[in-house]
């Protein structure tokens, strides 16, 4: 017997490099200076998947992931790694969607993909820092969920059970849920594997339909375009709304209650300034105000 | 995120170089390999886009992986236990991504899982990995041991060997012993054929050998007893599967801790033969040395691109009599003779290697059908400049790796003697480089027939014609005035036909032959690319010419009569 996993992946603006010009002066993120990667979390959500794979012969690894045409990009990036397959859920209508929505169009994407045993993504997205589409996603399809997953130790597949390892505060625990089953992982699991050389040969010109057009728009033939019928893995599925039969209400932003009502700049000063001795009466009393203040500790 | 290849721009500018198409035709067979493999190019651009997409994997890989383990490894090192190799925790790490990138038997064909990748896009990742860590590369480049076995083994070793060296499998050369270093045929590890077992056995002690534990090892051994020089010596494989082979100890290095350099004890270790009987050194050793050469040469230029990098890094930061200390002459000087070393370095580097994949393409196309009296003509032509060329991408880029990382402690000043500092890694680690897999004495030998037969000069003379753009006209005269103080300098020391004199002179001339062989190759890049290369061309040229020069006045002025003074 062998898995069936969906990796549910999102391509999110770098935030980890957060200049000043992050931010437009609406408030909204200014994407051209920030460039679009892979979620870090998602990544250790992929490597997990891959390891289970390797493990149990026969598995099939899914990507899935919701954005416009160029979020593809995180298709090709999961068949790079050793995945299967996957879908891009693209459509104006899914537009501006917060983590209700977002885990609405999911949910019926994973329905419409059908088979499942696992559905394992990363806690959380770093634009948004959540941690909610995940646990979202479980509730609508109702199946049991598994957050803060570090390591998934192990899989029986005769009784359908996962043993996985926990990232708790302070320290780890270790539980064992039934498939199907929603894993959420945790950036302390272990980092994703490199692109590998053939795969990235093998899908390198791997497009979604939005690309291609991109690409012809000003007339331009579409490179080594006999390809894409010879080797249809090359053509990344998208899907709209319709293909998987969502309730238009419950998508983008008509399907989303966050509102955001202002959003404030807000710049990190310091206010005061100490100086400290070096000797030990100085450096004691430093470290019980950063532990009384929770700095440390 | 770090990456070796994006970072560096030479890199991709050497790939697209013009000699490239013909080096992908002639590996690719016109690209046949396409309808059969799904990851194998369509046409040439496709290729060279493969090229530069896998560079990158690698480029990322020793930027956030490698480079990151580099002081922990370089600190706790390989343990040996109960005869076996335990390498460093952060080596593991390393070996297991690049293994998982797929990054092994790039060179070999696609039938047996390799990348077919020619030698060049291949010697630019050993470069970025050395770049990162020049011991773990050791580990890594040692793949290239399977060119060897791919060239002269069978086709039933090559489907039982190949495949596993691809999937991540590591290699060894097994050559050198406790008495026979640079001397290789005075190698005694005794190899007798097992007519019972229907296998060769082999017994004795090497020593010095480079990641001893590997999976599969060439063992150059005395098969033809009673024979005391290279011509009873056969290459065998050796599988660690089969055992038979301990490690006794690894040896405590001043550099490249990451690469355990094992002494291996071979108790009646079942080999095979590798090849025909009595051509294990004149032949496969040589042609194995020849490809390990290029691969020292590689790491060498990756140890300059590091020292390069943390000198001007550090340079910019440090603040002395108020202002970074890069403004100060003293020390731009040194700076941007790294650089300009760095770069010609590298550019006679990847035209060896390129002269090599064109010969080795056609060699190999050799084995399916005849070749064309075009086609053999090109290949010989091929074979005698990579034959010509890796000496000098050897000697000289190690030779420059040294240089390199001195001058990189210098520019660190008192903080490059304490260990905190990555420079005083490369410096140590560098030291190696031109003595291993052949000092540089040995590459003086290797070259200093193809001076006195005028090879570099006729190769000079053709670059000599190389149009040039109007700025580095007057750059290349001066190649020219240097290239002939060359000529008067071989002629005046085969005149005095003198073999000792000869010998005594043989490294200047061989240093004067690659000043201007560097010279006219950073001219022709810096006329192909002036923003990346004018910079280093005038300085590199400026000091080569001083070298050239010095060399010039040491041979003419030197009196005979004083050989007495240097002999002991």
């Amino acid at each position: 017997m062998s898995l069936k996993i969906v990796v549910l992946a999102k391509q999110v603006p770098d935030t980890r490099n957060v200049g000043k010009d992050a931010m437009t002066a609406e408030g909204t993120i200014n994407r051209a200076a920030l460039p679009a990667i892979f979620n870090p979390e998602d990544l250790n959500a992929l490597e997990q998947a891959l390891r289970l794979k390797e493990t149990h012969p026969g598995s099939t690894v899914t990507m899935l992931t919701m954005g416009p045409g160029r979020a593809a990009e995180i298709i090709r990036e999961g068949l790079y790694r050793g995945a299967d397959g996957g879908y891009l859920l693209t459509d104006r209508a899914f537009a501006g969607a917060d983590t209700l929505a977002t885990s609405y169009a999911l949910a019926t994407a994973i329905r419409k993909i059908g088979e499942y045993d696992l559905i394992i993504g990363g806690r959380q997205a770093i634009d948004g820092d959540t941690a909610q589409v995940g646990p979202q996603v479980a509730e609508k399809l109702g199946l049991t969920q598994v957050t803060y997953a570090e390591e998934i130790l192990d899989v029986n597949e005769a009784d359908r059970k996962v043993t996985i390892k926990r990232h708790i505060d302070g320290g780890v625990e270790t539980v064992v849920a039934p498939m199907p089953l929603v894993i959420t992982v945790n950036g302390s699991a272990a980092p994703c594997r490199p692109r590998n050389a053939r795969l990235v040969q093998k899908y390198k010109r791997a497009m979604g339909a939005q690309e291609k057009a991109a690409v012809t728009k000003d007339g331009a033939e579409l490179p080594y375009a006999q390809l894409y019928n010879d080797r249809p893995y090359l053509n990344i599925t998208e899907w709209s709304t319709a293909d998987v039969n969502a309730d238009l209400e419950q998508c983008g932003l008509s399907g989303s209650p966050t509102k955001v009502k202002t959003i404030q700049n807000i710049s990190f000063q310091a206010k005061e300034s100490k100086t400290l001795t070096g000797s030990d009466q100085d450096v004691e009393g430093l470290i019980v105000e950063l532990l009384a203040n929770h700095t440390i500790g | 995120m770090a990456n070796f290849y994006t970072e560096h721009p030479e890199l991709r500018y050497h790939l697209n170089n013009p000699m490239m198409e013909r080096i992908c035709e002639l590996k690719e067979r016109n690209y046949r390999d396409k309808e059969e493999f799904d990851y194998a190019p369509q046409d040439y651009a496709d290729a060279m886009d493969s090229y530069d997409k896998v560079l990158e994997i690698t480029g990322e890989i020793t930027g956030e992986v490698i480079a990151a383990n580099a002081e922990s490894v370089d600190l706790e090192g390989p343990h040996c236990a109960n005869g076996r190799v335990e390498y460093a925790s952060g080596t593991k790490v390393n070996m297991d991504a690049m293994v998982k990138a797929g990054l092994n038997g790039m060179t070999m064909p696609r039938r047996f899982g390799g990348l077919n990748f020619p030698i060049t896009p291949y010697t630019m990742c050993a470069e970025i990995v050395a770049a990162a860590d020049a011991g773990f590369s050791n580990i890594w480049s040692l793949q290239d041991c399977i060119e060897t076995l791919y060239e002269f083994g069978n086709e039933d070793q090559h489907n039982r060997f190949i495949p596993r060296i691809c999937a991540g499998e590591t290699m060894s050369m097994d050559l050198t012993e406790p008495d026979a270093g640079s001397d290789l045929q005075s190698v005694m590890l005794k190899a007798t054929y097992d007519e019972a077992g229907n296998c060769w056995r082999l017994n004795g002690v090497k020593r010095f050998i480079t990641n001893g534990d590997a999976d599969l090892h060439l063992v150059l051994a005395r098969s033809e007893e009673g024979t005391k020089d290279g011509r009873g010596l056969s290459m065998f494989i050796y599988d660690k599967r089969d055992g038979g082979v301990n490690v006794r100890r690894i040896e405590n290095k001043l550099g490249i801790h990451g690469s355990p350099t094992c002494e291996l004890v071979f108790k009646n270790a079942r080999a095979e033969l590798c090849g025909d009987r009595k051509l294990g050194l004149i032949k496969y050793v040589m042609a194995l040395m020849n490809g390990a050469r290029l691969g020292i040469a590689a790491q060498s230029v990756g140890l300059s691109q590091a020292a390069y990098n943390e000198a001007l890094a550090y340079a910019k930061d440090r603040k002395q009599f108020g202002k970074a200390i890069i403004e100060f002459p003293a020390v731009y000087d040194m700076l941007s003779t790294i650089k300009a070393k760095l770069d010609a370095g590298r550019a006679l580097l990847y035209q060896t290697s390129r002269y090599v994949d064109i010969y080795k393409a056609l060699d190999d196309i050799a084995r399916e059908r005849k070749l064309t009296p075009e086609e053999r003509q090109e290949q010989k032509k091929y074979a005698k400049l990579a034959d010509a060329f890796t000496p000098l991408a050897k000697g000289m880029n190690s030779e420059y790796a040294n240089q390199n990382a001195y001058d990189c402690i210098q520019v660190h000043g008192g903080s490059g003697f304490m260990l905190e500092y990555a420079c005083q890694r490369i410096y140590r680690d560098a030291r190696i480089t031109s003595i291993y897999e052949g000092t540089t004495q040995l590459q003086t030998v290797a070259a200093i027939r193809y001076v006195t037969n005028g090879s570099y000069l006729a190769t000079l003379r053709e670059y000599e014609q190389v149009a040039c753009s109007e700025e580095m006209k007057p750059l290349l005269e001066r190649a020219k005035a240097m290239t002939d103080e060359f000529e008067a300098c071989t002629n005046l020391v085969k005149e005095a036909a003198d073999q000792e004199f000869h010998d005594l002179m043989a490294r200047r001339l061989y240093e004067m032959a690659a000043d201007c062989v560097m010279s006219h190759l950073i001219i022709q890049d810096a006329t192909r690319a002036p923003e990346m290369f004018t910079q280093s061309a005038k300085v590199y040229v400026n000091y080569a010419e001083a070298e050239v020069e010095k060399h010039d006045a040491f041979i003419r002025n030197f009196n005979k009569a004083d050989m007495d003074c240097y002999r002991k």
